[in-house]
């Protein structure tokens, strides 16, 4: 099983604003390079970006926790 | 003309030296390297001056690419470090030349890494010094961190330590958790009760999301202020006092509740009771703290933050007749 792993500490968000849609849902489909959740950390927000497309079959920490470094984010499955 | 491509930026990464110090008066902090000792050993280890500007990357390395040949090093924070897809190791002098690439890995320990490469990066002086003050946008490149795509001027390179020369063992860093900073209680800790001042030192503190050259905010407890009618001058918060100049490193307590220790770019005063000051080697030491780390506070005097300093500069000191052997 593949996993997309945290490069940074932080708060972890799945969405780009506390009111918007999440940047991806569990089952989605996303493409190499495209922004998946966010990290806060430094009081800045840096997007977390796929290395590879697939399917997000699962994400493994919730909407707001916080994050350490090289913690798996998101289980990807093959398209 | 010498150059070094920035291929990629990292999350964090500036140009340091060993600071700029001497404007505090005026409300400039030092900046400078956080970590000064894995500063002052990347640069023994390229055969650079004491006060070179190196590379400072915070949590997640820069993409480097050469353009001459050079020697170059990696020290501070555990992270794999490759060139041209090849692993190479930290803490040993190496040898680039134009073209290659040098790429970092997910750290594995402590938050900052430092790259000194031969001739140090020779972006111009500002007040005496190269290190970046990213708040007022001075210093460094253009004042900020460094993106994809930037260049920076390298100096002419000396005769360095052969490649392969490498940094004995027990000089290097060492990540343990649980991170110790001895702190010199004062000045305003008459504002904490003696029962306060204890918990706050028996208290594992966990570093928050907001930790970063400015300060570190710390999470873990609470601690009450002796109850007093506020000054006249001092702002009604418990943790006001009248406004005084802040230590380097000092401690201050908005609120009760978060610790934030004054870092390197931090503001140089103002009405926040400081309870105490970690000393000066342990800057080195929270540098290489990361957000989610837990770090404790231990109380010392200042012949010990002496001594400590002094170790310090004796360590080095121990590098550099290494490297000379």
């Amino acid at each position: 099983m593949t996993t997309i792993k945290a490069q940074m500490p932080g708060v972890f968000y799945r969405r780009p604003s506390p009111e918007a849609d999440p940047y991806v849902e569990e089952g989605g489909t996303i493409s190499e390079g495209q922004t998946i959740a966010l990290i806060e950390v430094m009081k800045t927000f840096n997007e977390i970006k796929a290395e590879q497309g697939g399917t997000i079959s699962k994400f493994l920490i919730a909407d707001g926790d916080e994050v350490d470094i090289g913690q798996d984010i998101a289980e990807l499955g093959s398209v | 003309m010498s150059q070094l491509n920035v291929v990629s930026g990292g999350l964090y990464t500036t140009v340091q030296d060993r600071g700029r110090p001497g404007h505090y008066r005026i409300g400039m902090p030092p900046s400078g390297a956080m970590d000064q000792y894995s500063c002052a050993v990347a640069n023994l280890l390229v055969g650079n001056p004491d006060d070179a500007a190196v590379l400072e990357a915070t949590y997640i390395g820069p993409r480097l690419e050469f353009t001459d040949r050079r020697l170059v090093a990696v020290t501070g924070a555990d992270a794999p470090v490759t060139l041209n897809d090849e692993p190479v190791e930290a803490w040993q002098t190496f040898a680039v030349g134009p073209g290659d690439v040098l790429a970092f890995a997910m750290i594995r320990g402590g938050a900052r890494v430092y790259i000194a490469i031969g001739g140090g990066v020779s972006v111009p002086r500002y007040l005496g010094s190269r290190s970046t003050y990213t708040l007022t946008g001075i210093g460094g490149h253009q004042g900020r961190k460094l993106a994809d795509g930037d260049t920076l001027p390298l100096g002419a390179a000396g005769d360095g330590p052969p490649a392969g020369s490498a940094v004995p063992e027990d000089l290097r860093l060492r990540f343990d958790s649980g991170i110790e900073l001895r702190t010199v209680i004062g000045l305003c800790s008459y504002r904490l009760t003696e029962a306060t001042l204890q918990s706050f030192l028996d208290t594992p503190w966990k570093v928050t999301k907001d930790a970063d050259r400015v300060g570190y905010r710390l999470r873990g407890g609470k601690l009450d202020f002796i109850e007093r009618e506020q000054p006249f001058g001092a702002g009604s918060d418990p943790a006001n006092v009248v406004d005084l100049g802040y230590p380097i490193g000092s401690i201050q307590v908005p609120g009760g509740d978060e610790p934030i220790v004054l870092l390197n770019d931090a503001v140089t005063g103002g009405g926040y009771a400081t309870i105490g000051t970690i000393i000066s080697v342990d800057r080195d030491r929270i540098a290489q703290a990361k957000t989610g780390d837990q770090v404790s506070f231990t109380s010392v005097d200042l012949d010990t933050a002496l001594a400590a300093r002094a170790r310090r500069r004796d360590r080095i000191e121990r590098v550099r007749g290494a490297l000379r052997s």
